[in-house]
């Protein structure tokens, strides 16, 4: 019972300490997110408020979520912590509100260019950058004498001589599993090679094109130097070889980059050689091979006013400029929040930024095009089909499923 | 039975399957055949941080509401999502018939349409696995029941553990022993001297996987119900087969199968429809690239970004059709039965 109570009282303490200005919200707030560190850091700094139950429901499945969640009336959740890619399926489904009125109220502290507005008005307030990018051990590289790629053919290389010089038989990875994954890593390649997904100001599909030929080709001859299971193999998947030490490429998101090296199991070779780059071309193009995100919040429309003002006044008060000082908190993303300093980590997204990379498009029919890569391009990795083919199984599966949501006559 | 006593007695079962069964039926049939109304869409600008203001094309939302609020339901589309290509495809089907002049080159074609490569893979797995799994069923049945007394509690619960573990997590513990950094995988590398070999970059080692998943998984749900029927032997038929110098395999062939006959169609009609189903394992084993089913369909349209209901409410309807299929020669057999004995 002492023991409760001194936890407790150092616990108030701790967050007397931190909330250098108090949070008081008279309504409920519910939150639904994906799970990753900054994200858990934006939820727990919601969960400082007082005066109203803040609760928070942070998953990798949000956003199979969001949408029923969000639908109701009440909502269930007043709150949906999204994506440039997930903030399409709620305004599809006009889920959120305008912030517009909320921002003059309560946000003097966030920055202009946090605001995501769409036909202008504010529908989300973003607070973190993301983008894929290259993540390389340099003892490796300083092993066979090559810099860091800049190129994708300048990777091919580099993994050649890492092979032939007996170092790693697969030195390559890369989040290739069939599904959402390797159809990222399709966009990221079909975006470098200048492809466009679809025709200009309609919804038909565009990629069965010397872009995207071009684009399968150079991910089918990554795949010769990965790890055979590539096609099962997720982010955390490659990480996990990555951290034991089996691969020295790979192209990465910034937002695992902080946590790459720290990690339980990463050996010390790799602690010591691990090293971040920007995004690499592909093609002898000049727009990186990747895209550019942002995660940010947003509020739902089928709440009390009462409920959405608390819900905004909580998570502005999550990432207000005084969480930079937080060496901890800063080193988790690359922040879009006034005050926010460069660590180490944020090399890459910012190397991506500055070289303008393309941003994962917004648009409302993106989802289903995404969904049809995912399915239809697994069977040409592994062979089994022509390029051409393969795309044309995605056109088609993509305009079925375009047609069924009335993207297309 | 009087009539109305009958009536009382049968209605809150006829409530509960209304409820249930046929009401959910119902919708999912309704929404099959409905589709979200043709997205109003504008270009509006869009500013994003990092990247600026660009024109973008979204959702007219008040227009849509508009679309919305005068037809609820959405639109009709009768079959169409039935026929389209993620489903069964006619009119790929169609042109496929025209213009290819082989039969290898027509089953070719249509392995690479959705549907028919997910139907491919369920009949294989439901006609291999369901035989399995009553034949490992009978076998462990019979070995267990010939045990020693003490040793049968612990035999059985053994047996049962693949049951009793939940069917993502099995496949999720063999989807990590058949890594090629797992210990079966580097077994079986080791065994063929192959370094390369991967079960999951292969599609026939993976349908190997997951058919040997399928049937270690349900292979003691047979044997449970068969170990219950051995329990009812007629034993004097047994002694009298016997005495008239029937072998162990004679008696098993005349007296114990026919026994448990009654018991093989229960478990081929719940194993026929739980197979044909195939979910957990492809998901578990994250198989989507070599192996699919139309529940992992229906997995798939809702789990994008953009749900896609409609096209999971007719891989749905699908889904009922192809049980009762299946399960039709069973029911007839059933059926005649049941007229021959009243």
């Amino acid at each position: 019972m002492f023991l409760k109570k001194v936890a407790l009282v150092s616990a108030l303490a701790v967050m007397a300490g931190t909330s250098s200005f108090a949070c008081e919200i008279s309504a409920r707030v519910s939150i639904v997110g994906n799970e990753f560190p900054a994200i858990q850091t934006v939820g727990a700094g919601a969960q400082e408020c007082s005066g109203a139950e803040v609760t928070t429901n942070l998953t990798k499945d949000h956003q199979s979520l969001n949408v029923p969640g969000m639908q109701g009336n009440p909502a269930e959740y007043t709150s949906a912590i999204v994506a440039n890619s997930s903030i399409v399926a709620l305004m599809n489904e006009d889920v959120i509100r305008p912030l517009d009125d909320l921002v003059a109220k309560h946000g003097q502290d966030l920055q202009s260019s946090q605001l995501i507005k769409v036909g202008g008005k504010v529908m989300a307030v973003a607070f973190m950058a993301n983008a894929q990018h290259l993540m390389y051990r340099s003892d490796v590289l300083d092993q066979i004498g090559v810099e860091p790629p800049k190129t994708y053919e300048d990777m091919l290389a580099a993994a050649k001589m890492i092979r032939d010089q007996g170092i790693m038989e697969n030195p390559i990875g890369g989040a290739y599993a069939a599904g959402w994954n390797l159809a990222q890593e399709f966009n990221n390649m079909f975006l470098g090679f200048g492809g466009s997904h679809f025709k200009a100001g309609s919804a038909e599909p565009n990629i069965n094109s010397e872009a995207g030929i071009n684009a399968l080709g150079m991910m089918k001859s990554l795949s010769e130097y990965m790890n055979p299971d590539f096609l099962t193999h997720d982010s955390n998947a490659t990480n996990a070889e990555y951290r034991a030490g089996n691969i020295a490429l790979l192209n990465m998101w910034g937002s695992r980059a902080a946590s790459q090296t720290t990690a339980e199991g990463v050996t010390e070779a790799v602690k010591n050689g691990h090293a971040i780059a920007g995004p690499m071309t592909v093609g002898g193009g000049s727009t990186p091979a990747s895209t550019l995100w942002w995660d940010g919040w947003t509020v739902a429309k089928n709440v009390s006013d009462a409920e959405a003002e608390a819900t905004f006044v909580a998570l502005t008060n999550a990432i207000r400029p005084a969480k930079m000082e937080d060496e901890a908190v800063r080193t988790q993303a690359v922040w879009l929040i006034d005050g926010y300093t460069p660590t180490d980590a944020a090399v890459g997204v910012f190397e991506a930024a500055k070289m303008a990379t393309t941003p994962y498009p917004m648009l409302p029919y993106m989802g289903l095009m995404h969904s049809a890569l995912g399915n239809e391009l697994s069977d040409f990795m592994q062979g089994k089909e022509s390029a051409e083919q393969a795309l044309a199984d995605v056109e088609a599966a993509y305009i079925a499923a375009a047609k069924e949501k009335g993207f297309l006559q | 039975m009087r009539h109305s006593t009958f009536f009382w007695f049968f209605l809150p079962t006829a409530a509960a399957m209304l409820l249930f069964i046929a009401f959910p039926i119902l919708s999912v049939v309704m929404q099959s055949i409905y589709a979200p109304h043709s997205a109003v869409l504008i270009e509006v600008e869009t500013c994003t941080p990092l990247v600026g203001c660009t024109m973008e094309t979204t959702v007219d939302q008040e227009a849509t509401a508009a679309l919305r609020a005068s037809e609820p339901l959405g639109r009709f589309v009768g079959l169409d999502i039935f026929f389209d290509r993620g489903h069964l495809a006619v009119s790929e089907v169609a042109g496929m018939w025209r213009d290819t002049a082989t039969w290898s080159g027509f089953v070719e074609g249509l392995s690479n349409l959705p549907f028919y490569r997910a139907m491919a893979f369920t009949l294989t797995f439901t006609f291999v696995v369901t035989p399995a799994v009553i034949i490992f069923g009978l076998l462990i049945a019979l070995a267990v029941n010939s045990l020693h007394a003490w040793l049968k509690g612990v035999v059985i619960f053994f047996s049962l553990l693949p049951f009793v573990v939940t069917p993502l997590i099995g496949a999720l513990v063999l989807f990590w022993m058949i890594d090629s950094r797992g210990i079966l995988g580097t077994a079986l590398q080791w065994l063929v001297s192959d370094p390369d070999l991967s079960l999951k970059a292969s599609t026939g080692l993976m349908w190997i996987s997951l058919i040997v998943y399928g049937i270690w998984h349900a292979a003691p749900f047979a044997f449970v119900i068969f170990y219950a029927g051995l329990q009812t032997l007629p034993m004097d038929q047994i002694e009298a087969a016997e005495i008239d110098g029937a072998t162990r395999l004679q008696r098993i062939r005349y007296v114990v199968i026919p026994h448990l006959m009654p018991l093989v169609t229960f478990v081929a009609l719940i194993q026929l429809m739980d197979n044909f189903r195939v979910f957990e394992p492809i998901v578990g084993f994250n198989a989507a690239a070599h192996a699919t089913s139309i529940s992992w369909f229906i997995f798939n349209d809702l789990g994008g970004e953009t749900r896609q209901l409609s096209s999971a409410s007719a891989s749905s309807v699908l889904t009922i059709i192809g049980v009762s299929i299946l399960l039709l020669p069973v029911l007839v057999r059933t059926w005649n039965d049941f007229k021959g004995k009243t």
